[in-house]
This record gives structure tokens, sequence and C-alpha cells, in this order.
């Protein structure tokens, strides 16, 4: 017996719209526990959780510390420099021998696209995917559609455009599939170079240019450059994608209605998004981190414990 | 449950619930000698509407402001790790610093106390009140923890299988206070 969300949490895309509904709404009364002056409740006292992250992460791995500590989970930080992952153990291997030690739930960041699923179906612990190369973030994907539901109100018909460095980001795939499920409409915006190829196909709009993106959004979530993920020569420059792509108040000033403004983090200021705008009166940059912790105990919360048979064991049942 | 309606007893009418609370509303503004320092905490679900009645209830009669404040006690449940699937946690809101009250927690059946037990820990989770008192609506015994209420609405006493349903207008379009036999199957 799983819960309604079944063992892991591996991407958006195979989610149902009613899934991530229960997720959003039992975000909702998570949000207060943050608010109280001892911001702890006892759901999962007992319960081990291990952060797995190979790949840095600073914003990700605090709130999901910050999640797991707030309900009373035990937690334990691995990553890859300083463990034996440095000397050659395989991630399986790394897992297993975690499992030995009587886990409940690996919350991974890998580089590898995959890495979570590939994990999930070797491990009976719980499996969170923190973010899997360019694949999947499903719990940044949920935290950028809750903050859009707490400004919107109901998503469906609601337009998003996702702008800049699409072809290497999770976190754009995770809203497209997310923000879809929901009923919005979903658009991206970004040189030619940073698109992938079909991109269409997953039923989008494509905007070439920035200023047609302003002129038909409800929001925009701008993605950073991912510098360290471009191997070859992307965009001629820093500048030049800032004079071309960038979001500045001078464009927003020209939009029929005000736009919100999302970004995952951490912000390259005036690349794609320059300071005046990324503090600016629509931006909600800061409400996502604090809905982050939120999303992160509603997922943890909804996989964790559940099980049944120890229910009927302590009714002291018949079988 | 048309179908059922007939193997329902109805325990309490709507008026005679009304009569309830008013004697409850009294009895806590006599144990909390007026209103001063007074906050209602409902329990989630219907303990939160039995909460506000109250409170308009003692509004009415002492002419002052009672502070109210819901409690969801779900997160802290002591049977988390076996039920499943994950029940809906609900909104929990004390706006209120509650050190040095007296708080009264209403809810709408006694049942086993493990609700109340869960109750208590959460508000200290808020703050240290000066008192803390406990109303019910119906108390139907079978308690498995050292937990009694300090102001009864009304004692019953039912078999183990039984239900003792409290509805109210909000949730349940009527006020009334039903008990449901084993035999007529699970809950809604």
């Amino acid at each position: 017996m799983t819960s309604a969300l079944g063992k892991d949490l591996l991407d958006l895309e195979s989610l149902s719209p009613e899934q991530i509904r229960l997720i959003l709404d039992t975000a909702e009364p998570f949000k207060e526990i943050s608010e109280r002056a001892i911001k702890k409740v006892p759901a999962l006292r007992g319960s081990t959780i291990v952060n797995l992250f190979f790949e840095n992460s600073t914003r990700t791995r605090i709130s999901f510390e910050f999640a797991e500590k707030r309900l009373s989970a035990d937690t334990v930080n691995v990553s890859s420099s300083g463990s034996s992952v440095s000397k050659g153990e395989t991630l399986v291997d790394t897992a297993r021998n975690l499992e030995a030690m009587r886990i409940d739930m690996v919350v991974i960041r890998h580089g590898a696209s995959g890495a979570a699923a590939f994990l999930a179906e070797r491990i009976e612990s719980n499996v969170i995917n923190a973010g899997d190369g360019t694949h999947e973030h499903p719990t940044q994907g949920l935290l950028d559609i809750l903050t859009l539901r707490d400004k919107l109100g109901d998503l469906a018909g609601r337009r998003v455009c996702i702008c800049g460095d699409v072809l290497h980001s999770r976190v754009a795939r995770s809203n497209i599939w997310g923000l879809k499920h929901v009923g919005a409409e979903v658009a991206v915006c970004g040189p030619r170079s940073l698109m992938p190829n079909a991109i269409e196909q997953l039923g989008v709009t494509v905007f070439e240019r920035i200023e047609e993106a302003i002129e038909w959004a409800d929001a925009l979530n701008i993605l950073r450059l991912q510098f360290e993920r471009m191997t070859g020569g992307y965009i001629p420059s820093s500048r030049e994608y800032n004079r071309v792509f960038g979001v500045s108040r001078e464009r927003l000033e020209k939009a029929p209605r005000d736009i919100l403004i999302l970004h995952p983090g951490p912000m390259n200021r005036g690349v794609e998004i320059d300071s005046d705008v990324a503090d600016g009166p629509h931006s909600v940059i800061l409400h996502q981190v604090t809905n982050g912790v939120a999303i992160r105990m509603a997922v943890l919360y909804l996989l964790a414990g559940g099980k049944p048979e120890l229910a009927e064991a302590a009714k002291g049942g018949s079988r | 449950m048309p179908a059922r309606a007939t193997e329902q007893k109805i325990l309490l009418s709507a008026t005679a619930v009304e009569r309830t609370l008013r004697r409850m509303a009294d009895e806590i503004v006599e144990l909390n000698d007026g209103t001063g320092n007074l906050i209602v905490v409902g329990i989630q679900r219907r303990g939160v509407q039995l909460a506000s009645r109250i409170s308009a209830l003692i509004e009415e009669r002492e002419h002052d402001r009672v502070l109210q404040g819901s409690l969801d006690i779900t997160l802290y449940r002591d049977d988390l790790q076996t039920v499943g699937p994950r029940p809906v946690v609900g909104p929990t809101d004390i706006p209120w610093d509650i050190d040095g009250r007296n708080v009264v927690i209403v809810d709408d059946v006694l049942y086993t106390g493990r609700t109340v037990r869960a109750a208590l820990d959460e508000l200290a989770d808020f703050g240290r009140p000066a008192l803390i008192a406990l109303a019910v609506l119906i108390d139907r015994g079978g308690r498995e923890l050292p937990i009694q209420p300090d102001i009864v609405g009304k004692k019953v006493s039912v078999d183990k299988g039984d239900r003792v349903d409290v509805l109210v207008d909000e949730i349940d379009g009527r006020t009334a206070v039903v008990i449901v036999p084993a035999t007529a199957g699970p809950a809604e």
C-alpha cells in the first residue's frame, strides 16, 4: 500500500491533475507551520531521510532540510565530494549501503537525467527527485505552480511563459508538464540555440522575441543561463543575451497587463533579469522560496508512512 | 444516505443542540470568570463550527469580543505511521499569543481522548496558557487515555461499534446529534 502519490516523486509528467492538486492543497496548511514560534510538527518523527546530492545546491538542499526538520524527521546529508562517491562507488551501491542502515527516504540530485528513476527501481525507500540532469525538478515545478496559484487563483487558461535557457533546464520541463496538467497555457521564449529540438511537440507556443512573450503572458518564469552546462558557444555573450532577451523594466512597462515575475534562482542579475525587475513590485521570487518549504513538506508527508499492515497489527487484527 | 436514515437515532435535535450550546457557553464564562483572557479553540472539523457558535453565544450575552482559533491535529496524531492513505490536513489558525491565557478547547465528540492528547501537544507548541479546559458537546465514554472534559453538553453510553455523529449546518446542511448503529455501514 502506498500513498495517493505512489512510492516516489520522480517527475510531473506522469502525475495526474488530481495528484498535483492534492500536493498543492496539502501544501496550504503547511505554510502556517513555518509562521509559528516553534516551527515543528511531529508528523515524520522517527523517519530517517538522506539528502543525496551529487550536484551542488544551496537553495534546494536547504529547503528540503528545513522541510524535513519541520516535520521532525532525522536527516543526513551526503554530498559527492568528501564521500565514497568520490572514490568511485556507484549510485546504487551508495544507496544500498544507506538502506542497510535503515533509512526511509532518499532525496536525490544528480547530474544524469533519469538517475532518480534508476534509483527508485532499485531501492525500497521512497525516492524524491531534487533535480536529475536536464530531465525534471518536480518540487521546483510544484512550488512555481503554487506561487502562481497564490497570486492568480485558478490557473486554467492563464498564460505562463518560460524564458531563457530551456535547453538545459529541468525546471522548464517540470513547469511545462505541471502547468499543462492544471490547465494553463504555456509558452517558451529564448534563442533558438537554447531551445530543445521539437519543443513544440510538448504543446507549447514558441516565441523568438521577448517582446512577444511580454505582450502575451500573465507570468514570466525566467530561467538562469546555465553557463556550467554550456559546453559550446550557445550565446555570443552575456551582454548580448541581456540586450536581446533580458527582462528589463523598460520592456515590462510596455506590457498590456501586470506580469508576475518568477525565477528559480540563483539569478544572474543583469543577464536574464535586471535588478529592478528582480526586486520590483511584481516579483514573487522570494515568495517562491517560502513556498518551496511548504511544497516539500507536503510531498514528504504524502509519501511517508501509511503502512496499513501496522494498523492491522495494532488493532490485533485476525491476519 | 437516505436509505439508512431510519436506522439512525436522533439524540439531540437542532433546538436541543442550541439549548445545550447555550448552557456550555454559560459554563465557559463561569469557569473563566468572564471573557477577559479567554480564547476558544475549535478542533477541525466540526469542533470549529461549535466553537464559533459558542463564541457567538458568549458575545451575545457578555457584549464582549471572544478570541477564537482553530486547530487541526492531523500532524500530531499518534497513528500517523500506520494509517494509510495519508489523512487530509486542515488549516490551523491560532492568531493570538496564548501565553498566560485561558484556552478552552471545543470538540464535537469525546471518545478515546487521543484527539485531545494531540491537541494538547499542538497547543504547547504555540505557547504556555495559564489554563487549558476541555468542552465537548458529546461525551460517549470509552477513554483510552487519562483525559476528562471540564464541560460536557450531553453524556451518552453507546456500544463500541456505534457512531455518534454531530451534524452542523455549515458542513452537513443541518444541525443534530445522531447515533448510527454499527450495522448501518461505514462512515460517509
